[in-house]
């Protein structure tokens, strides 16, 4: 069963109605115990960074998030902030991160942008996959997914980097190391293409 | 490549749709879940939802409402209407909401978009501007309460202040275009969009692609929001809910 965190951030519902879609069973997770069923977690997120790390630890969710990630290999599947909390810190917080994957977040640099590129990234945009991934199979560079974010995930193991997008320089759209992946855009509502990614998400 | 964002823009009243024009004579147009399913089907880039009896009749946001609207939206929501402090931000985010509009709040209460940015970052605080020719017709001025208070405020001033305060996008609301469908007031786009940094969003007076596309041939991955064009159809104004599918899209 998927479990779709819920700490008070994010369209949990989005993504239940995109399984419902898909006859994919998902459980709405907001407390401890709920998290034992499950065999595979999706991170949502909306909102600042420091806000949501905050969240997720006032929901008590935190400490056996990560035993079941960390220690039972868990799937865990990070979107928009939910990707950024992976990593180990970021310029919008103070806060300390997951550090489920190695690296930073940080923020675009509108005065190293054309000035036709605008902060934040916002819109439809493609991906280049850069490897084989099962999270990513069927999409290609045609593939569109809407974007919402002022900062971008920056690995410290590029083997880490599954696809980026081009908004003045490439960045990682699309991370995973073992069992955690992440995407800085929103599957849950980027039509045909985020109900794929979804989809290969609940067959991994 | 970034593209351009082609947004329905819903307006919602005693729990229905409706289409103005001139921000008055609001026409039914059928049912807000409704539309929202069609425009799932003919995956719509985005869509903005606009509550307009909310702040004129001094009350906050329709929750139920947003939240069965959020929960049906495939595609991003732009939810404004009642929003005048950073509880009911939160609060609508939680329900599934990307982006929040703020109106005559921000301008009454500017501090309001600086907090609702520092707890949902500011991607998700978009702020609305409503505008309008002055009476001697030599500027612009911003308009609040759906177009019924004039605070004399030029709308490029305004329009940064709110970018400094935390505002992620800017709406700009042209109310002598609303509903006419003869074009955008482009005029007034180049007066507001040269000194911003964040994204705009247009709003008021696109009647047909055709008028899309000049907007985006000028300046590229910009926001074209329409109301009339994609909730009636033909010189009788018929309720006909429709959008561009992507190859016509790409064409505009």
């Amino acid at each position: 069963m998927i479990g779709i965190i819920d700490y008070g951030l994010g369209n949990v519902r989005a993504f239940a109605n995109v399984y419902k879609i898909l006859n994919i069973p998902t459980v709405i997770v907001k407390k401890p115990g709920e998290l034992k069923n499950i065999s595979k977690a999706i991170l949502p997120g909306v909102g600042a960074f420091d806000y949501a790390m905050k969240k997720l630890e006032d929901s008590g969710l935190k400490p056996l998030l990560d035993e079941i990630v960390l220690a039972h290999h868990v799937p865990v599947l990070g979107i928009c902030v939910g990707m950024q909390m992976l990593a180990r810190s970021s310029e919008e917080g103070a806060l300390p991160g997951l550090g489920w994957i190695d690296g930073e977040v940080i923020r675009f640099n509108p005065s190293s942008l054309r000035h036709s590129m605008r902060v934040p990234h916002m819109g439809w945009n493609n991906i280049k996959p850069l490897k084989m991934n099962s999270l990513l199979q069927g999409l290609d560079f045609d593939s569109r997914f809407y974007f919402l974010h002022s900062y971008y995930f920056q690995s410290h193991r590029s083997e880490d980097v599954i696809a980026v997008t081009d908004y003045c320089g490439e960045f990682a759209c699309a991370v995973n190391s073992g069992n955690v992946y992440g995407v800085q855009f929103h599957p849950e509502k980027s039509h045909q293409w985020g109900i794929r990614l979804l989809e290969n998400f609940a067959k991994l | 490549m970034l593209y351009p964002r082609i947004i329905p823009c819903l307006l919602v009243k005693n729990k229905g749709l409706v289409k103005t024009v001139n921000f008055k004579n609001p026409k039914y147009v059928g049912d807000p879940i409704n539309a929202v399913r069609i425009f799932n089907e003919k995956e719509v880039d985005e869509l903005i939802i606009l509550d307009i009896d909310a702040t004129f009749e001094k009350r906050g946001p329709d929750y139920n409402m947003v939240e069965n609207l959020a929960a049906e939206c495939r595609m991003p929501l732009c939810y404004g209407g009642g929003v005048t402090t950073s509880d009911q931000v939160q609060r609508i985010i939680q329900l599934g909401v990307e982006k929040i509009a703020i109106s005559s709040a921000a301008i009454e209460n500017p501090n309001l978009v600086t907090e609702a940015a520092e707890c949902m970052g500011n991607q998700s605080v978009v702020v609305v501007l409503d505008v309008k020719k002055s009476f001697t017709g030599d500027k612009y001025e911003v308009w609040t309460h759906n177009g019924s208070k004039n605070t004399g405020k030029c709308p490029a001033e305004v329009a940064l202040q709110m970018e400094r305060l935390g505002a992620g996008e800017i709406v700009i609301n042209s109310i002598d275009n609303d509903g006419l469908m003869k074009g955008y007031d482009l005029a007034l786009v180049e007066k507001i969009r040269e000194s911003l940094r964040v994204p705009l969003t247009v709003l008021g007076g696109a009647g047909s692609l055709h008028d899309i596309g000049r907007l985006i041939h000028k300046y590229g991955a910009i926001g074209a929001a329409a109301g009339s064009l994609f909730v009636f159809k033909g010189v009788y104004r018929a309720v006909l809910i429709n959008y561009p599918n992507r190859k016509k899209k790409m064409g505009s």
